[in-house]
């Protein structure tokens, strides 16, 4: 980021990072299948990384736990996620970051949906409808630039 | 044709001629006309030998120096620097004089003859005997008749290299040449463009600044040139051929710049410039560069940027998004402060440290009122990188913003608000090295020691365990200062972590607590002997939940690092073993090895405290000892079976006997020694308390029943493995013998592995000699017999036994240890014993936790794994090829446990040669030898030798195919692989991107958890492969 430029919100709100999940002797017998669940889903985005600030969406709550649906049974998973500001011009990469991840992380039986947590962007409909749309999700990606920062976003340092 | 008249002058030097130079006049012949480049090297040695001397070669050399063509003259000049080259030592004063004189008129003839002129010139700076004089005007000539920048690479090298070597040996003459030395490097300079060369001039720039030349009016110049490179963007060439690094690069070029204050004027706008950058490795240089600035520069040179580097520090740290950036920049402003505080006030100007911190302060302070938002924690670091820049300065930073905090605490009243308050405030409460105060000052936060008291306190008081968990660590760092918590502050901490232990359910909470404890307990055992212990006590020994048993015990172990404390708690951990041994309070065997965890614990601080030792030695090993003898005697009696009889217990006991052993002095452990040997081979018990024992107890009998005496072998081994190797065990041969009669009768797994255990660490430590042969014979011919006679049922002790001996001989480079490591070898292919055999290495190459490692004091030699594996390696693979079908499984669990034992670059280097091997045990249906295979690769993948690029396909096959394995652990572990595999070239995996994707999506499915999140790492990673800002 240059020095010039200034971030359309330099000083947001921070929230409290949930630890990691815990084991249980159930996790590490071998014979009990584990069925995907809500804290699942929330573990795979919570540390998707912001587009603007050095920190993640948890942490800025952009995703809760609670705005996570998912039925293993049903195979859908729906996740609402709130912009940190009703003008959010990242919102629509924010949703992009996470269904790219969804669709990296879960097996294609899921239909995946997200959305914008209802009353809380201005143009709340038009972000819902584009990544609603199998088509335009694909085309985004095809576009260098633009999967480019979503890589951003799903980068972990981790290993 | 001034050239001919110096050749005069160097004619003249030669009295006398040899009588026969033909050879000479050959070599030079062929070197000048006949173009052979190695007649130089002859020459030399000829000189070196003192076959003819430097002037018969200027003689011979006569025709060619004053030919007409300039290149014959070069040729010429060429011969004689590459002879200077060699010979520059044995030249005398004279000589060189007359040489010097010669080049120096060279350097204005023709431009071919130059290079070899300045080759010449660089070989005579390094005489010895430079006359005096001589280094002023070879640089005079050279700056006046040579233009640097537009010579060769290896010319301009030259050039530096004469300047490096006259400043090394001729300063002071040098310096009479005044700014004008400064003012021809700088012109020699100006343009430079190899990197190579660069590091040259660099250091010579260096050397100017530091040794204190005269710059002149040439500060600016002198800048310009050096300057021109900051921030400096190299990226070395393919191979890398010079091994010049960016980094090496930086930290010359910033030893320059940042050398003199005089600089200062012109560095520190361009560091602000810079700044602005957008590259990111631009903006963590000019941090640094400015952090160094911090050493030389005070505060006149400061004043005049201050505000403008403040606001472009802060400006990084508020917005970057990268921990460098970040870092560098608190470094930088540490450096700044430090700096400042540094400059002497005088007495009508106002302090500048306080202005400038004022100016922080406004820019920082406000964000900390807002617990909530982002900017808290930036400014937060900034403030207290200030304040850790020196005494002085942590006053003015605490006094403004401890009072705000503490103020904002009592204010706020929820809960993450008032931790993060708090996490701040922990970080200002803690001082670092430069802010210390000195002896006998009062440390800064003594004004605020009430508040700061009730704050902690109001915190632990809390239900919320972030709040409770900063809420000790601030309580840590106050215990650790003087004078920050009073008597009644001690008391009433220690009341409330004794609550937090029994009350707090939170394992975070619990650890945080006992920690704390642990270091209070250190600085004010008193109070916590008072207070906390006997509240413990009376809560482990009252009918109570395992979990808050579980947390008082752990405790206990944590506050014992004072001898007073120990005194004081260990007996109530004793006593918890006694009452279970005599089943007067229940307890699990889970709570018995938790207290035996505990009292270990408190035994490894006996190497610090002598008398710590002295005490265990004197009351707890006996009473551990008898409680432990009462339990095993009584074991035949039916009804209550005590848990002391128990396999875990008894294995908990013996790390507190031997670490407390490991740390006893001379004469308490030849005590030690004689007690035990005495206990366990005549029965002598009269140093055991309450001596209520039967006499005759014989405890190296092997005995039907599995409880009985005999497992105590155990502690026999604690007491006597562990003890210094200077101690003699007494009656060690009958000791020897009744071990190994014991290990070859008894049918009990514990005890006679524990005294196959025992029978090693006594031979490891036994000095070579002809007894320790002779016991080693006796005991590799007992083995042998067992071994062969394949119907007898006591093959399984033998090996036992063989293991432990060989592993015993291994380890201290025993000559014997090869032959047992070859039976081992052989038994891979045995039917019965093959498998464990194959496990057999595993014990052989890690470090066993209770006997034969270094705390025990063994004789282990450095690198005896790697040796083993040197000397054995072959053997294994041999025996792979040529064993059996179903048994080649055991030889790769043996190579995977060999292989899994080796340090990582030992791995690495011998992976090559294994690779085959490691890929057909990742094909072998066994899934331990599988999962062993798999964490063997996985580290070693993470940065994969050249060998590996070749197997790729064979690897990638194996390893997603393992992917979908019945077993989790296998699962997991080539999941991880394939993870590690993504760090490869992207070139060289790009092609199996597609098909990792697709066997991992399956995984994604998977019906444990665990395998979906490694899944869902390696996926992600695989991804990101090859796709536009992934790598």
């Amino acid at each position: 980021m240059a020095g010039g430029t200034r971030l359309e919100n330099a000083n947001p709100l921070i929230f409290q990072r949930s630890g990691e999940r815990l084991l249980t002797v159930t996790d590490e017998d071998d014979d009990v299948a584990d069925p995907i669940d809500d804290r699942e889903i929330f573990d795979l985005i919570r540390s998707i990384n912001d587009p603007e600030h050095p920190l993640s969406l948890e942490e800025l709550n952009v995703v809760e736990q609670m705005r996570v649906n998912v039925s293993d049974e049903e195979s859908t998973v729906s996740v609402e996620f709130t912009p940190t500001i009703p003008h959010c011009s990242m919102a629509t990469l924010i949703g992009l970051s996470i269904k790219v991840k969804l669709l990296r992380s879960l097996p294609d039986r899921f239909k995946i949906d997200v959305h914008i947590t209802p009353g809380t962007h201005a143009s709340e409909d038009a972000v819902n409808k584009q990544l609603a749309d199998k088509e335009r999700v694909a085309a985004a990606l095809e576009n260098s630039q633009l999967l480019e920062v979503v890589n951003q976003c799903l980068y972990t340092k981790s290993m | 044709m001034r050239g001919r008249l110096s050749l005069k002058l160097l004619a003249a030097l030669v009295f006398r001629m040899a009588a026969d130079n033909s050879l000479l006049l050959g070599l030079v012949e062929e070197f000048v006309s006949g173009q052979v480049d190695s007649k130089a090297t002859e020459t030399a040695s000829g000189v070196k030998t003192g076959q003819f001397t430097i002037l018969q070669l200027v003689e011979a050399l006569g025709l060619s120096l004053t030919s007409s063509q300039p290149h014959t003259r070069g040729r010429g000049v060429q011969l004689l620097s590459q002879v200077l080259q060699e010979c520059y030592s044995c030249l005398s004063e004279r000589e060189v004089e007359v040489l010097i004189t010669f080049y120096e008129n060279r350097l204005k003839d023709h431009y071919v003859i130059t290079p070899h002129v300045l080759q010449g010139l660089k070989a005579l700076t390094k005489c010895s005997v430079l006359p005096p004089g001589s280094a002023v005007s070879i640089l005079r000539s050279i700056f006046q008749d040579v233009h640097v920048q537009s010579l060769m690479l290896a010319e301009r090298s030259c050039v530096y290299n004469i300047l490096i070597s006259l400043m090394e040996s001729r300063e002071e003459e040098l310096k009479g040449l005044g700014a004008d030395f400064t003012f021809g490097f700088v012109q020699s300079v100006d343009g430079e463009r190899d990197p190579r060369n660069l590091l040259l001039a660099f250091q010579v720039a260096r050397n100017i600044i530091h040794r204190g030349y005269d710059l002149g009016k040439f500060v600016e110049e002198l800048f310009e040139v050096t300057s021109c490179y900051f921030p400096i963007d190299f990226s070395p060439p393919p191979n890398d051929p010079h091994g010049i690094t960016q980094e090496d690069l930086i930290l010359s070029l910033r030893n320059v710049l940042t050398g003199t204050s005089r600089f200062a004027e012109f560095l520190l706008p361009l560091i602000i410039e810079k700044l602005d950058s957008d590259v990111q490795s631009a903006k963590v240089d000019s941090l640094q560069t400015l952090a160094a600035c911090g050493l030389t520069y005070s505060h006149k040179e400061l004043a005049e940027f201050l505000p403008g580097l403040w606001s472009a520090i802060r400006r990084e740290v508020f917005q970057t998004a990268s921990e460098r950036v970040e870092s560098a920049g608190l470094s930088a402003l540490a450096a700044l402060t430090s700096s400042l505080s540094r400059s002497v006030l005088s007495s009508d100007s106002e302090d500048s440290l306080q202005v400038f911190l004022n100016l922080v302060l406004k820019d920082c302070q406000h964000h900390l009122c807002e617990p909530d938002l982002k900017l808290v924690w930036p400014s937060t670091k900034l403030l207290q990188a200030a304040a850790g820049a020196s005494y002085r300065a942590s006053l003015i930073v605490s006094a403004a913003v401890i009072p705000a905090l503490l103020e904002q605490y009592n204010n706020r009243t929820q809960c993450a608000q008032r931790r993060t308050l708090l996490e701040v405030l922990q970080g200002f409460v803690q001082p670092s090295p430069l802010s210390r105060p000195a002896d006998g000052v009062e440390s800064v936060l003594v004004a605020f020691q009430q508040s700061l008291c009730s704050v902690v306190f109001s915190a632990l008081a809390e239900s919320s365990a972030g709040l409770q968990v900063t809420a000790t660590r601030v309580l840590t760092a106050l215990g650790q200062q003087p004078c920050l918590l009073a008597q009644t502050d001690v008391e009433k901490a220690v009341d409330h972590l004794t609550r937090l232990i029994l009350e707090e359910e939170d394992t975070q909470v619990s650890l945080a607590v006992v920690e704390c404890s642990g270091s209070l307990a250190h600085l004010h055992p008193k109070a916590f002997i008072s207070r906390m212990i006997p509240r413990l006590k009376e809560e482990i020994l009252s009918e109570c939940n395992a979990a808050v048993r579980l947390r008082c015990v752990t405790a206990v172990a944590s506050v014992s690092s004072q001898l007073s404390v120990v005194q004081e708690s260990t007996p109530v951990l004793l006593q918890v073993l006694a009452s279970a041994h005599t089943g007067s309070c229940s307890f699990s065997v889970e709570e018995v090895s938790a207290v035996c965890i505990s009292l270990q614990r408190i035994a490894a601080h006996a190497r610090d405290t002598e008398e710590i030792g002295r005490f265990f030695h004197s009351n707890i090993i006996p009473r551990l000892l008898g409680l432990a003898l009462q339990a095993a005697l009584q074991s035949g009696d039916s009804g209550h079976s005590s848990p002391l009889t128990d396999e875990a217990v008894l294995s908990a006991l013996v790390p507190v006997i031997s670490t407390a052993c490991a740390a006893l002095q001379s004469e308490s452990a030849s005590r030690m020694a004689a007690q035990a040997v005495s206990l366990f081979l005549d029965g002598d018990v009269s140093f055991l308390p309450e001596n209520a024992f039967p006499s005759q107890i014989q405890l190296l009998q092997s005995q039907a029943e599995s409880r009985g005496p005999s497992q105590l072998v155990c502690l026999l081994m604690a007491c006597v493995c562990s003890l210094p190797r200077s101690v003699d065990i007494p009656e060690i041969d009958r000791l020897l013998v009744q071990l190994e009669d014991l290990i070859c009768t008894c049918s009990h797994l514990f005890s006679y592995t524990f005294a196959a255990k025992c029978f090693a660490g006594l031979v490891n430590k036994r000095p070579a000699g002809e007894a320790l042969d002779a016991v080693l014979e006796r005991v590799l011919k007992r083995i042998s017999v067992e071994l062969e006679n394949g119907s007898s049922s006591q093959r399984t002790q033998a090996f036992t036994l063989l293991l432990w001996v060989a592993k015993a001989l291994l380890l201290r480079y025993h000559p014997l240890s090869t032959a047992l490591t070859d039976k081992l070898f052989a038994l891979l292919s045995d039917p019965e014993l093959g498998s464990q055999a194959a496990d057999g290495f595993c014990v052989l190459m890690s470090d066993s936790p209770d006997v034969l490692n270094r705390s025990c004091h063994a004789d282990v030699r450095i690198m005896y794994r790697q040796r083993f594996f040197a000397e054995n390696s072959s053997k294994l693979v041999e025996g792979f090829n040529s064993a059996e079908q179903e048994k080649k499984s055991c030889y790769l669990k043996a190579l995977s446990h060999i292989v899994n034992n080796l340090p990582r670059e030992v791995q690495l280097s011998e992976l090559p040669a294994l690779l085959p091997l490691l890929l057909e045990a990742l094909s072998c249906p066994d899934r331990e030898v599988q999962f062993s295979t798999l964490s063997c690769m996985q580290p070693v993948l993470l940065e994969p030798p050249e060998a590996l690029r070749n197997q790729l396909e064979a690897l990638f096959s194996r390893m997603l195919a393992l992917t979908s394995s019945p077993h989790m652990k296998v699962r997991i572990a080539s999941i991880r692989c394939v993870h590690a595999l993504s760090r490869l070239p992207e070139h060289v995996v790009l092609p199996f991107r597609a098909r990792v994707l697709k066997a991992l999506a399956v995984c994604l499915d998977d019906r444990k958890r665990l395998v979906r999140n490694e899944a869902v790492a390696a996926r992600g990673q695989w991804f990101l492969l090859g796709s536009p800002g992934g790598r």
